[in-house]
């Protein structure tokens, strides 16, 4: 029961071991071999993760759950180039983004010039700028607020903000880390939505950070399980739901009731030791 | 397929819903109103104040040539006003003000930017900045004088001094209180080397920097009274002058009307530029009190 490879079909037959679902000829958009990251030395040495091997498909949405401690934020902090691995290799293809769980807007720039800046930072002309932003910001719903300061707008709408900062990296793999953990229910669940449907032609890969299991059955092709202190992929969950989906339904209550049973387990082992 | 486009009608008019739901509902005061409340206790405040000074020459506690009545002082800044004296002090100090004051933003500003990043230097030279901010600018003075003798120069190395590690810590300030999320949100952003400094940085340590700006002002302008006290120059007739002047021939009035200048200058600058400048910055990232 507790075994992830013998669940039943909802909830797929990968295997946990590595490699899954890369069609043949065409490279992972993320691939991590043997990563581990220890922070400190000597004998106060930690290691936050562990031997993670995972390959993420082109156009993919993956979430990583795990309990606390499991290295979650800073297996995306080494996708995303911000730190390095201690052993083992990443390879990524194209560009990252990164979402935290705050916004992280500048408060001294307008909603369109936080996202301005993003581009100008990449050095994209000014002239190719404006039209970009305002074609940004439609596609978060937020055209009439794009002179609004962060701190006149909602949490979620800053969430939405910095999902088109993000955009506007025009990242390959977007990275986020528990980008909605700070919202309401409702709010939540229509950024599930919203999120599902700007990524519905899978022109882009997403790695999805969540400690939320339900978050994870609800947006994830497939959900990597990952053990506390030190972290380490202990399973993997095909989730085969058709979309549009919803939070609410069977399909997907029943893929997090498995999920969370797998956690709980996880998290029973660490009482034991 | 017509369904999935209902869908998608539905979520739009959920999150515009939602949207127009959480945002603030603005229930501003009117200019006037607020206007008249922050003005009513600074004006009770200086009737009493000259009320007291009134009280204290009727008591016949000084002679009138050591301490005038407000009438007479103000019968002076009249006329001082007239004779187009004030209008020359002020313009002589003023301009020293202004020189001194740009030049120690220029030094306060790029020393503070170095010290705040780069760690040996902070480590050398972070709580000299500090012990210079606290030093008497007076004390200087014996110095600027042997250096400069008595000249424009000595005035201003004594402004700039006083002025300028202000400055320096409230840029300092600033960066260490960015909120790391900020950075790393930079960093992401591709905002490296210069470019963090640019668009991450310096205007998230603004607030800080203004407040600098204006403790830096504090400090320019009582280093500028000490220095038009001590440094006399020939044809300078200078607000620092006036104060001389009027002490040597016992014209208690004179000397008044000259303080209240100078106290209203620096009440000026202070509040109304560098106060409308701070409140103003506030206000745009929302770190003022919607109940203010």
């Amino acid at each position: 029961m507790n075994d992830p490879r013998t669940t039943d079909a909802d909830v797929g037959d990968a295997p946990a071991t590595t490699v899954p679902s890369v069609p043949p000829g065409r490279l992972p958009a993320v691939a991590l071999r043997g990563v581990s990251k220890v922070y400190g030395g000597g004998r106060t040495a930690v290691a936050a993760v562990d031997h993670i091997d995972l390959d993420v498909a082109p156009g993919e949405l993956v979430c990583l759950v795990g309990a606390s401690g499991c290295g979650k934020s800073t297996l995306l902090n080494l996708i995303a180039g911000l730190d390095r691995p201690t052993t083992g290799r990443i390879d990524v293809e194209g560009r990252t983004a990164l979402m935290f769980q705050d916004a992280a807007l500048f408060p001294w720039l307008t909603t369109a010039s936080n996202i301005e800046l993003a581009l100008k930072l990449r050095k994209v002309p000014k002239a190719e700028r404006r039209p970009r932003v305002e074609s940004l910001l439609r596609t978060v719903h937020l055209e009439s607020f794009a002179d609004k300061r962060p701190h006149e707008l909602s949490g979620g709408m800053r969430q939405r903000v910095a999902l088109a900062r993000a955009f506007a990296q025009d990242a390959d793999v977007l990275l986020m880390d528990e980008p909605f953990g700070a919202l309401d229910a409702m709010t939540r669940d229509i950024l599930h939505d919203e999120l599902e449907s700007l990524w519905r032609d899978r022109s882009f890969t997403i790695v999805f950070v969540t400690h939320n299991v339900r978050e994870a059955a609800r947006l994830a092709d497939r959900i990597v399980v990952l053990s506390s202190r030190p972290g380490r992929v202990t399973a993997m969950f095909d989730v085969d739901v058709d979309r549009p989906r919803r939070i609410e339904s069977p399909e997907v209550s029943e893929i997090a009731a498995t999920v969370t049973s797998q956690l709980r387990e996880e998290v029973r082992r660490h009482a034991r030791q | 397929m017509p369904g999935s486009e209902a869908q998608t009608l539905a979520h739009d008019q959920e999150l515009a819903g939602l949207d127009l739901l959480e945002l603030a509902v603005d229930a501003g005061e009117s200019r006037g109103r607020r206007l008249w409340r922050s003005t009513w206790p600074k004006v009770a405040a200086l009737v009493l104040g000259i009320g007291f000074w009134q009280v204290v020459v009727w008591s016949g506690w000084r002679p009138e040539f050591a301490l005038a009545p407000p009438r007479a002082a103000w019968n002076d800044l009249w006329e001082y006003l007239e004779e187009g004296t004030l209008t020359t002090a002020l313009g002589i100090t003023m301009r020293r003000a202004a020189v001194g004051f740009a030049l120690a933003i220029v030094i306060g500003t790029i020393v503070g930017s170095l010290v705040a990043r780069i760690r040996p230097l902070r480590a050398a030279v972070g709580s000299l900045i500090t012990g210079l901010q606290t030093m008497p600018s007076i004390a200087w003075f014996p110095l600027a004088i042997l250096i400069f003798k008595l000249s424009e120069q000595a005035i201003l190395f004594v402004v700039v001094l006083g002025a300028a590690p202000s400055i320096a810590n409230g840029l300092i300030a600033g960066a260490d209180t960015i909120p790391p999320i900020l950075l790393r949100a930079g960093r992401v952003l591709g905002a490296r080397g210069l470019a963090a400094y640019r668009y991450v940085i310096l205007p998230a340590s603004l607030p800080s920097f203004v407040g600098g700006l204006k403790q830096g002002w504090a400090f320019a302008w009582r280093s500028l009274m000490a220095g038009e006290l001590l440094v006399v120059l020939r044809g300078k007739e200078s607000v620092g002058f006036l104060l001389n002047q009027n002490r040597e021939v016992n014209n208690s009035s004179g000397l008044l009307a000259t303080m209240i200048v100078i106290l209203v200058i620096g009440i000026v600058v202070d509040s109304v530029l560098f106060g409308t400048l701070e409140r103003a910055i506030r206000r745009r990232w929302g770190l003022l009190d919607a109940a203010r």
